[in-house]
């Protein structure tokens, strides 16, 4: 297939999904609250979706007078095309790929590392105490939780013999991952869940005590990039799981293995909705020695379980 | 008196301490800042005793756990006394008096005019009485129409004296009084009628509730806590009470008494209190006027600009230009004319009589040692000698001081019995009529004849006669005149005896009176007094407001500008608040007029003067600028704006320093704000040196922010400007004094020149200001407000005045005639309200029975009377306290021309 | 860890519930007489305004919203000559109902007054006063109160003996 084809689709469907959720989530949350949610614009108020974004291209994009400015513009889009340029080497199909990279996995976690650069510097450009605040908690969260999520994914590679997506799904073929990597499952959710700073990480952007951390000063698109990145985050770590642990796309032949892709992806963005729906948010000390004092050591055992088990079978 | 200073330790509610012996338990507990309930106590009117509110528990030692209920306000402080306030007994006795007083009291406090600064509100709430459990019908009254100044409701009052107590003790009121018996007593007059005495607008302040009230302020009822208030100070006579400004909706709403320890104390007069109307008054000159041709009518413009391009070339500098100050504009006002216009050409706004008078009294103050009394001083004279000055229609609060100053000898006598002095009732009962001597010299019968020991009738001659007679008797270096009666003789040396053996003689005289013998005489006397005693004292009535301080500017009388004016042609005339038609004669004004090519008056309300001009520049009162008025014993007090100046009403120095910039032709204005004018002043003028050094400027900050004119409760800010615009507009800003038009910043305390408006937790009602004493009846914290910049210089340096008597021949048909002030309708501004307006008497003259007769007049009979070939009319009214040959005649009324008096006049029928 | 996992498993449970939402503006929602909506100004048993212009409203307002002027008829009966309240800042606290000492102030169960023009959010007397009684029907101040401002007599009132004669020197 084209290459180009291929990238707009991929493109269109991840951008779809991110907006998407926009609605979805909270459609489901007022669910989960015995609300109704929105429901006014167009059917079942889907259009709400296009309601918002139309608000936000048209919202006053305003740079603050105060604030180191070329940075600041640019630490939106830092967010945006990390994430996307993941999405490269995610296999939602056998034959629909953009790009089948033998260092997937690396090229992930290398793109992840990166991102934080925009919320450390969104928020140190902003000039602002509480975005300056958001962006040195986001920078000590991200390179916590970035040590164990790579560690945890080792365990995956080792049993594939391979950083490649797709070798790797290919090697779920008798058993998905979840049952012999269940703990580096469990870690890689939990930093999953960190990296993306989703509630209840959400940590730098805590309203409650820091307006809304990094990018409070940012307004417009420049803040619709930061909103639309975090959904696009939501929907790269269920991918990534969905990849990792549950199969990627294989599942019964009935149906088009690209379903059974996504019906594994939505699964794991509905958790992280739920998540949000349930859980308060941590203190920040709790959220760093949950980090070092738990997870990063079920990190190692995992891997050298598994390095044990792999060699005793060889 | 030693004991008064000694310092006494008291233990109240466990905690101890310190206070002066010679109080009574309740003003010192007021003074420590402790609050205890009270009504009939108030600290100028002593205690009585009678409410039994402010009951305490006191203790015999510290082994003494059931202790006994006494009345705090009688109760003198002792030391080591034991004392509880919040005793549960005490508690239970004044909860249960507060409940006596409302079983009466009418459901009526949200139409009631004193609510919200209602001592029985805050009576109430502090004594913990909260719930109605009597259930019968409550007693009423029927009211009485008590004139156009006092409302009277008298279903509110709860029988607490002090109206009575303040109304006739205190000012010697003799219309008011208490009626019925038992719970039935009635405090009102025998029928219908505006209250006599010219201080009774204090019964509004004295009543704890709400049976007396003040009817300006019903006409456009606001409440205390709504009002933006600033500290201003009276402009409506020479004395200089303190007051307090209250602004709403960009109008004046009410004048309240400022207290200050040495000048007015807890009270001000009916003139200061009512005659604010004129602030609010249609008259009032909003926008600019101009008139092109001298023929044409004046058109309002609106553009400042318009008016200073259409100053004629005849403006520049290079052309002459005269101006004229005023003596009820501010000090700073007359000095920003003076120096646009400089010194050679700046001319006081007054006539060459009044104008050498009070230049006479002004050396006379610098230059002798003899003490300028403050009021304060004023009460504490023991025997008073008053000449020719009619005080209670001049200097209306000098009178009320007077009226207490005769009360110092009977005290003096109880206190060597052993009653304290706050003891009211006691010391009336031992002292009964006996009275500090008092002696009084006019022309006619005076109202404080009531007090006077011996009074004395005569014309001008006769009583500077008398002043001579006196001052030779002390002293004889004095011009010696042996009088020809024997009884006046007699009283002469009767007076000289009296002031001779006093502690504290004080003579009283002043410039209305418009005699210079009666003033030098006033002034010998005065000087021989000081020779013996130190403590002789001098206050001499003024003719307004700033007169003291428009005489310390350098400039000449009026009569020379007019003198000038008839030879030459004047370019341009500048007239600063100042009606020349009430200073000289109409035929001078007219020539003065004629002969300026192009005449600019700024004043605040349409007069004859401003009428007829060709710019007319629209200035603030006293209400919307700030300013300093110097009193008739020197000392300079400041006020400030209580509103914010709109339409295209500025300030006179303002307008004055845009002329100054015009004249000039550049574009630096001599001063941006008030400050930088009083530094200019100070710096060209240094008698004002010490102006400086009292009044904090604008960057006066308490907390770092300006201090409130508003109280914390100021309501419809959102709203009261939301009719023009939703959104709310930014708050004034006030460049020019360190006061902000807002509720936000550190209101308590602030320094005694910038309290605008008591109030303190639990105070609401005037009765707050206690709080802000050092001592009751005492000085403000941190000392009075106002500096003495005329002072005594310490070394008796003065000579006698030479006095040459002069006898007038009297023509035929002629009569003497000297001038009678009223308190309403003499000054010009307060004559503009309509409350002042209703008390203004037609123009009259009295006469007595024998003159009458001769010229077959009767009473109310309208006659002519031809001064200085000015023809007024008048209504006579017979008086017999005149001398034969002696006419009195009421000046300045509103509709009468000028007339120089003390003249002769020629009475005929109309 | 369990209870993390519990609530968790509790919320999503939350799908089988039934939605709380009323969905207005298609479902009215039921509002108690007490509710506290749009202000109005009532008038007594006499028809007559019952606002006695005492400004305790005003002062009792947190965010300063109402703004009155008060006046007097040719009786001295005390009636606003304006009263505004800048509905655009009132947060609709009820306080001024609570200060009013005539149940002048209203507050009723409406509170439909959403303008696109904010200056039409300020409501002058005209648009505050209605010809009812509202929650207090019968209730008359003046016939409480002590003054006598053309309601009744001096001591005719409710709980008012007869004038004291002060001629009068009977025990």
């Amino acid at each position: 297939m084209n290459y180009l084809l291929i990238i707009g689709i991929t493109l269109f469907v991840v951008l779809s999904i991110a907006a998407g959720l926009i609605w979805i989530e909270r459609r489901l949350l007022s669910v989960w609250q015995d609300r109704l949610g929105p429901n006014r614009v167009g059917p079942f108020g889907l259009f709400q979706v296009i309601a918002d974004t139309i608000k936000l291209f048209f919202k006053e994009d305003w740079v603050p007078p105060f604030s180191d400015k070329p940075v600041f513009i640019l630490a939106p889009g830092i967010l945006m095309v990390t994430i996307l340029l993941t999405f490269a080497v995610i296999p939602f199909a056998p034959d629909f790929y953009v790009f089948d990279s033998n260092i997937g996995i690396l090229f992930f976690l290398g793109n992840s590392s990166l991102g934080v650069y925009s919320i450390v510097l969104g928020g140190w450009a902003s000039n602002n105490k509480y975005s300056f605040i958001g962006a040195m908690r986001a920078s000590a969260q991200m390179l916590t939780y970035e040590v164990f999520m790579g560690l945890s994914l080792m365990g995956v590679v080792m049993m594939a013999d391979s950083f490649s997506f797709r070798a790797i799904v290919e090697a779920q073929k008798d058993c998905w991952f979840i049952i012999p990597q269940f703990f580096g499952f469990v870690v890689f959710f939990i930093a999953g869940v960190a990296e993306t700073h989703r509630l209840p990480f959400d940590i730098p952007e805590a309203e409650g005590e820091l307006i809304a951390g990094y990018h409070s000063e940012y307004s417009g698109m420049k803040f619709g990039m930061f909103f639309v990145g975090e959904y696009l985050g939501v929907t790269l770590i269920s991918a990534i799981i969905a990849t990792l642990f549950f199969g990627g796309w294989l599942g019964p032949s009935f149906l088009p293995p690209a379903f059974w892709f996504f019906l594994k992806t939505f699964f794991f963005i509905f958790v992280f909705i739920l998540l949000r729906a349930s859980l308060p948010r941590p203190r920040y000390d709790q959220l760093m020695s949950l980090g070092w004092k738990l997870l990063l050591p079920l990190a190692l055992l995992n891997i050298l379980i598994t390095g044990a088990v792999l060699l005793f079978l060889k | 008196m030693s004991l008064e200073i000694m310092i006494v330790k008291i233990r109240i509610d466990g905690k101890y301490y310190e206070t002066k012996l010679g109080k009574n338990l309740l003003e010192a507990c007021l003074e420590l800042g402790l609050n205890i309930p009270h009504f009939c106590y108030h600290p100028a009117l002593g205690s009585v005793g009678a409410c039994r509110l402010c009951a305490v528990k006191r203790f015999k030692d510290a082994d003494d756990k059931k202790g006994h209920i006494i009345m705090s306000c009688m109760e003198p402080v002792t030391e080591g006394m034991i004392i509880s306030i919040e005793d549960a007994d005490a508690s239970a006795i004044r909860a249960a008096v507060i409940e006596g007083v409302m079983t009466n009291h009418p459901h009526d406090c949200p139409v009631c005019d004193e609510g919200g600064e209602c001592h029985l509100q805050d009576m109430t709430v502090m004594a913990g009485h909260n719930y109605r459990r009597f259930d019968f019908k409550k007693r009423t009254y029927k009211d009485q129409d008590l004139g156009s100044f006092i409302n009277h409701e008298m279903n509110r009052c709860i029988q607490c004296y002090r109206c009575m107590r303040f109304y006739r003790d205190y000012v010697g009121g003799k219309d008011l009084n208490a009626f019925a018996a038992h719970n039935y007593v009635y405090f009102g007059r025998h029928e219908n009628g505006a209250l006599e005495s010219e201080f009774s607008g204090n019964l509004v302040e004295v009543c704890p509730t709400g049976v007396f009230t003040d009817k300006t302020l019903k006409k456009h009822f606001t409440r205390k806590w709504d009002l933006s208030n600033a500290p201003s100070v009276c402009v409506h006579c020479s004395v200089g009470c303190n007051t307090i400004v209250s602004e709403r909706y960009d109008s004046l709403r009410r004048i309240m008494s400022r207290y200050n320890g040495a000048v007015n104390g807890y009270f001000i007069c009916d003139r200061g209190r009512f005659g604010y109307e004129f602030v609010n008054d249609e008259k009032r000159i909003r926008n600019p006027k101009i008139r092109i041709n001298k023929n044409e009518k004046q058109e309002e413009v609106s553009e400042n600009n318009l008016i200073l391009t259409s100053l004629t070339e005849s403006f520049s500098k290079d052309k002459k230009i005269i101006g004229i100050g005023s003596p009820r504009a501010s000090l700073e006002s007359n000095y920003s004319l003076l120096s646009l216009v400089g010194q050679e050409n700046f001319y006081h706004g007054i006539s060459k009589r009044e104008y050498n008078l009070t230049k006479t009294a002004l050396d006379f103050l610098r230059s002798s040692s003899v003490k300028t009394p403050s009021l304060k001083q004023i009460e504490k004279a023991d025997v008073v000698f008053i000449l020719g000055e009619d005080i209670t229609n001049t200097a209306p609060m000098t009178a009320l001081a007077v009226r207490q100053a005769v009360r110092n000898k009977p005290k003096a006598a109880a206190t060597e019995k052993g009653i304290p002095l706050w003891n009211e009732y006691p010391i009336r009962n031992y002292t009964q009529d006996s009275k500090s001597p008092v002696f009084i010299a006019t022309a006619i019968k005076d109202r404080l004849d009531d007090i006077a020991e011996k009074t004395f009738r005569g014309s001008n001659a006769d009583i500077a006669g008398l002043g001579i007679a006196v001052g030779s008797l002390l002293n004889d270096e004095a011009s010696t005149l042996k009088l020809s009666s024997n009884d006046q003789q007699e009283l002469a040396e009767k007076i000289a005896l009296s002031l001779k053996n006093a502690k504290h003689p004080l003579i009283i005289t002043g410039v209305n009176c418009g005699d210079e013998e009666i003033l030098h005489a006033a002034l010998n006397i005065s000087i021989a007094l000081r020779k013996n005693n130190p403590e002789a004292m001098l206050s001499i009535a003024l003719p307004e407001c700033n007169s003291m301080g428009l005489a310390m500017l350098p400039g000449k009388p009026l009569d020379e500008a007019i003198s000038i004016a008839s030879n030459e042609i004047i370019d341009t005339l500048v007239i600063l608040e100042n009606d020349l038609y009430r200073r000289t004669t109409k035929e001078s004004v007219d020539v003065l007029f004629e002969k300026s090519k192009q005449v600019i008056v700024l004043d605040h309300l349409i007069n004859k003067t401003s009428q007829d001009v060709d710019i007319v520049i629209p200035v603030s009162t006293f209400a919307e600028s700030e300013g300093t008025l110097i009193n008739n014993e020197g000392r300079a007090q400041r006020y400030y704006k209580a509103i914010n100046n709109k339409d295209e009403v500025k300030e006179s120095w303002r307008w004055i320093g845009d002329l100054i910039k015009l004249r000039n032709n550049d574009q630096s204005i001599p001063w941006n704000n008030f400050d930088e004018l009083v530094s200019s002043l100070v710096n060209e003028l240094p008698a004002f040196s010490k102006l400086k050094e009292y009044m904090p400027d604008a960057d006066f900050r308490m907390y770092n922010a300006k201090i409130p004119r508003q109280s914390l409760r100021y309501s419809g800010r959102t709203a009261m400007n939301a009719n023009i615009a939703v959104s709310e507009q930014k708050v004034a800003e006030d460049n020019d004094s360190p006061l902000a038009f807002s509720m936000e910043g550190q209101g308590e305390q602030p320094p005694s020149s910038l309290v605008p408006f008591y109030w303190t937790p639990g105070w609401n009602s005037v009765q707050a200001s206690n709080n802000y004493l050092d001592e009751l009846n005492g000085s403000l914290k941190g000392g009075d407000p106002g500096i003495r910049l005329v002072e005594s210089n310490g070394e008796n340096k003065s000579s006698y005045f030479k006095i040459d008597s002069h006898t007038v021949d009297l023509q035929k048909n002629e009569l003497l005639i000297v001038p009678a002030y009223s308190i309403f309708g003499s000054e010009e501004l307060s004559s503009a309200g309509e409350a002042i307006k209703q008390r203004i008497p037609e123009p009259f003259v009295y006469l007595c029975e024998k003159d009458a007769d001769i010229f077959e007049f009767k009473d109310n009979d309208m006659i002519t009377i031809e001064i200085a070939k000015s023809k007024i009319e008048l209504k006579v009214i017979i008086e017999n306290s005149l001398k034969q040959g002696v006419a009195v005649v009421s000046v300045n009324l509103p509709g009468m021309p000028f007339i120089d008096l003390p003249a002769s006049g020629i009475f005929s029928k109309m | 860890m369990f209870s993390i996992l519990r609530t968790i498993w509790l919320t999503f449970l939350h799908i089988f519930h039934r939605s709380e939402t009323v969905e207005y503006p298609e479902v009215k929602p039921y509002l108690a007489p007490r509710y506290r909506g749009r202000i109005v100004l009532t008038r007594d048993d006499e028809k007559k305004e019952r606002c006695v212009a005492c400004y305790l409203c005003a002062a009792a307002c947190p965010v300063d919203c109402i703004a009155l002027q008060a006046a007097e008829d040719d009786n001295g009966r005390r009636y606003p000559e304006f009263f505004r309240i800048n509905f655009s800042r009132c947060i609709f606290c009820g306080f001024c109902e609570d200060a009013c000492p005539t149940y002048a102030i209203q507050l009723i169960p409406d509170f439909e007054m959403a303008e696109y023009d904010r200056q039409n959010l300020v409501y002058e007397k005209e648009n505050l006063l209605i010809s009812g009684e509202g929650k207090y029907p019968g209730y008359n101040f003046y016939k409480n109160a002590g003054v006598d401002m053309g309601v009744k007599r001096k001591g005719d009132g409710l709980t008012e003996e007869k004038p004291v004669d002060v001629n009068d020197l009977m025990p």
